[in-house]
């Protein structure tokens, strides 16, 4: 019988792999997808560092189990500032396609990297 | 009033950037009409409100220094929830220093992008003030987590600064340096949640505390984390092989910006004194020092890197960026020493070489703007129009930064060799530290005598030379680098007395968990391995 902490950590880390492929990817959109799926398999492992729990609420009420609140406070935290940042890495990854004509990550086809002059 | 005043005193650094950064927006941008009309004068406000709070923001932080030199810690509660539940924002003589010097830099660098800067963009003074929020905020908080806030707080202001005047190499570089960083915050995330899994506390004074207690297998899990956390402040602050983004993100910011940024290093350096330095520290049980073994050779490794990059650039901004690696390798060298005499040298040397590498940032930009279409460049040009004034600051930046007695450099590198001494690696030390100084100087020289001395008999590219108001700003950074050379002596006693407060982890804890320290829950509600309490496991 597969343990749900089996699953849980297969899953996220899976979801890392894809992560970090992506993230290697010459398109910044791919980058940017890969930057998202990272967030996701993080904001899992924080939340699954309070350890599993199934049918625990997060607020003392009784004697019932309850469940770790601060790994769920510190997702929600995380949740929001990813949102935001890959918002702006969006933004900056059109901004970036549409004054250098190209959405490779080194703004341009053909990656030669280490020929750039330096400076605007 | 008073006892509210020196109550609040803690969070005030954070708050004040904060609102003033609100304020600017509802002041509003210029909207890109800057010269006349009704956008000048809103930028004009701006500067005004900017510079006051700036200077507000020094003033606060030097009575946090006067504060700290006395030896009390300082811990504000927010929201008076007790320490391991709520957050705490500490301020101890290293975190005061830290500040203090962030105002260092911030107010010439605001002084100088008010002398034009701030107009090729919309909304600097706004993002300025965000940036100093988060960094003020890295440096006061007592707590992992808020530590990850606050950094995400100063990267997002510090994408948009590093975009600011925008420009297609701008674009390019600063996707890879917020792709970059993005990546590194995921890291951090992992390595936090890590140290949350297995000692059930993110208090910096609580940590170092549960830390020591984990032994075993969890050991092994509480020491990757620390080592994820090694490679995310390593990122930061520039530690090779992590150091290869800083070089092309700084010099292809405007000025002011990459002298701000010469503060962000510094942030680095803060955390892994903070999280490696004494949470990992010497009293760390299983977990004692995990970053000792790859700290020192690395930190030699980036001094050397940094050097290198310096003597093959061919711009001076880039010849500047490679410098910032050197010196901040320097640093990294006498943190990993491990030593209090070490880690005081590490912030006397911190203190001069981020006003060196933020005036040099700021210089360069003054000699390039007078040598008409080469710019920076490093070759044969037109003269400069002020070849005595700028050789001169450039001589007195070059001598700090390569460390030539009596200036600054020379008493910080004089203080970390003395501490190498007694060191397994003291020749490795002794040799790269020496070397480093040798090939700054040999760079900057070259640097010097191609822009000031290899000059054609045309007429100066520029036909009047840089207005008081953008020289005076340089020549503050550099005339508080010499400062801290007049000062050593009280300086380098802080620095001590400092690096001696790191190491006393049970005051800290005292000062921050209360007198009975140690025996205090966890957030956790279930039963969990604490072997502090010596609990069952159900």
């Amino acid at each position: 019988m597969i343990s749900m902490e089996f699953l849980v950590a297969t899953g996220i880390g899976f979801v890392v792999a894809c992560g970090i492929y992506l993230l290697l990817r010459g398109r910044s959109f791919t980058v940017v997808l890969g930057l998202s799926l990272l967030g996701y398999a993080v904001n899992v492992f924080i939340f699954a560092m309070g350890r599993l729990w199934s049918a625990a609420p997060p607020i003392l009420q009784g004697r019932e189990p309850v469940a770790d609140p601060l790994p769920q406070a510190l997702v929600l935290t995380a949740i929001v500032i990813g949102f935001a940042t890959t918002g702006f890495v969006i933004e900056l990854a059109l901004r970036s396609r549409h004054d250098n004509g190209s959405d490779h990550v080194d703004g341009h086809d053909e990656a030669e990297t280490g020929k750039d002059g330096g400076r605007a | 009033m008073s006892s509210l005043w020196t109550q609040h005193l803690p969070v005030l650094p954070v708050l004040l950037p904060a609102f003033t950064a609100m304020a600017l927006l509802l002041i509003g941008d210029h909207g890109g009409d800057s010269h006349g009309g009704h956008g000048h004068r809103r930028l004009l406000w701006a500067r005004r409100l900017a510079m006051a709070s700036v200077l507000l923001g020094a003033l606060l932080s030097a009575t946090l220094v006067l504060q700290a030199a006395g030896g009390d810690i300082t811990v504000y509660r927010v929201g008076d929830w007790p320490a391991p539940y709520g957050i705490a924002l500490v301020v101890d003589r290293l975190g005061a220093l830290m500040l203090l010097l962030t105002s260092l830099v911030a107010v010439p660098v605001l002084w100088y992008a008010s002398g034009g800067w701030d107009a090729h963009g919309r909304h600097f003074h706004a993002l300025f003030q965000f940036q100093l929020m988060g960094l003020n905020g890295a440096f006061v908080t007592g707590d992992l987590f808020n530590l990850f806030v606050f950094f995400e707080v100063l990267l997002i202001a510090s994408y948009v600064l590093m975009l600011h005047g925008q420009g297609r190499t701008r674009l390019r570089v600063g996707l890879h340096y917020v792709v970059l960083n993005l990546a590194a915050s995921a890291l951090f995330l992992i390595g936090v949640a890590l140290l949350y899994a297995k000692t059930g506390t993110l208090n910096f004074a609580d940590l170092a505390l549960r830390v020591p207690l984990v032994t075993g297998p969890d050991a092994l899990l509480v020491q990757a984390a620390g080592l994820i956390l090694l490679v995310v402040f390593g990122f930061k602050a520039a530690l090779a092989p992590l150091s290869m983004w800083l070089p092309a993100t700084y010099a292809a910011s405007t000025a002011p910006v990459a002298a701000l940024f010469a503060i962000m290093t510094k942030v680095g350096v803060y955390a892994i004194l903070r999280v490696h330095g004494v949470i990992f520290g010497t009293g760390a049980g299983e977990s004692a020092l995990v970053a000792e073994p790859l700290l020192l050779p690395l930190a030699l490794t980036t001094s050397v890197l940094g050097v290198l990059g310096a003597l093959a650039a061919r711009t001076l901004e880039r010849l500047v960026a490679w410098l910032t690696v050197a010196l901040v390798g320097t640093v990294l060298v006498a943190i990993g020493l491990y030593t209090p005499a070490a880690w005081s040298a590490a912030l006397y040397y911190m203190v001069n070489s981020t006003l060196v590498v933020a005036g040099l940032f700021l210089l360069a930009e003054l000699v390039a703007a007078q040598r008409g279409d080469a710019a920076d460049r490093l070759q044969p040009a037109s003269p400069v129009a002020q070849p005595a004034l700028l050789g001169l600051m450039m001589l007195l930046a070059a001598a700090s930064a390569a460390g030539l007695p009596p200036l600054p450099g020379f008493i910080g590198k004089l203080m970390l060799l003395e501490a190498a001494t007694p060191h397994a690696w003291q020749a490795a030390v002794w040799t790269t530290v020496l070397g480093v100084g040798f090939l700054t100087l040999v760079g900057l020289a070259r640097a010097g005598s191609i822009l000031f001395w290899h000059v054609s008999d045309e007429a100066p590219g520029a036909a009047s030379g840089a207005s008081a108001q953008l020289l005076s700003a340089t020549l503050m950074l550099l005339a508080a680098s010499v400062a801290v050379s007049a000062f050593a002596a009280p300086l380098q006693r802080y620095t001590q007395a400092a690096a001696e407060q790191l190491l006393d982890r049970a005051a800290y804890a005292r000062a921050v968990l209360g007198e009975q320290a140690a025996s205090q829950g966890t957030t956790r509600p279930y039963r969990f391995e604490t072997p502090s309490r010596q609990e069952a496991r159900p």
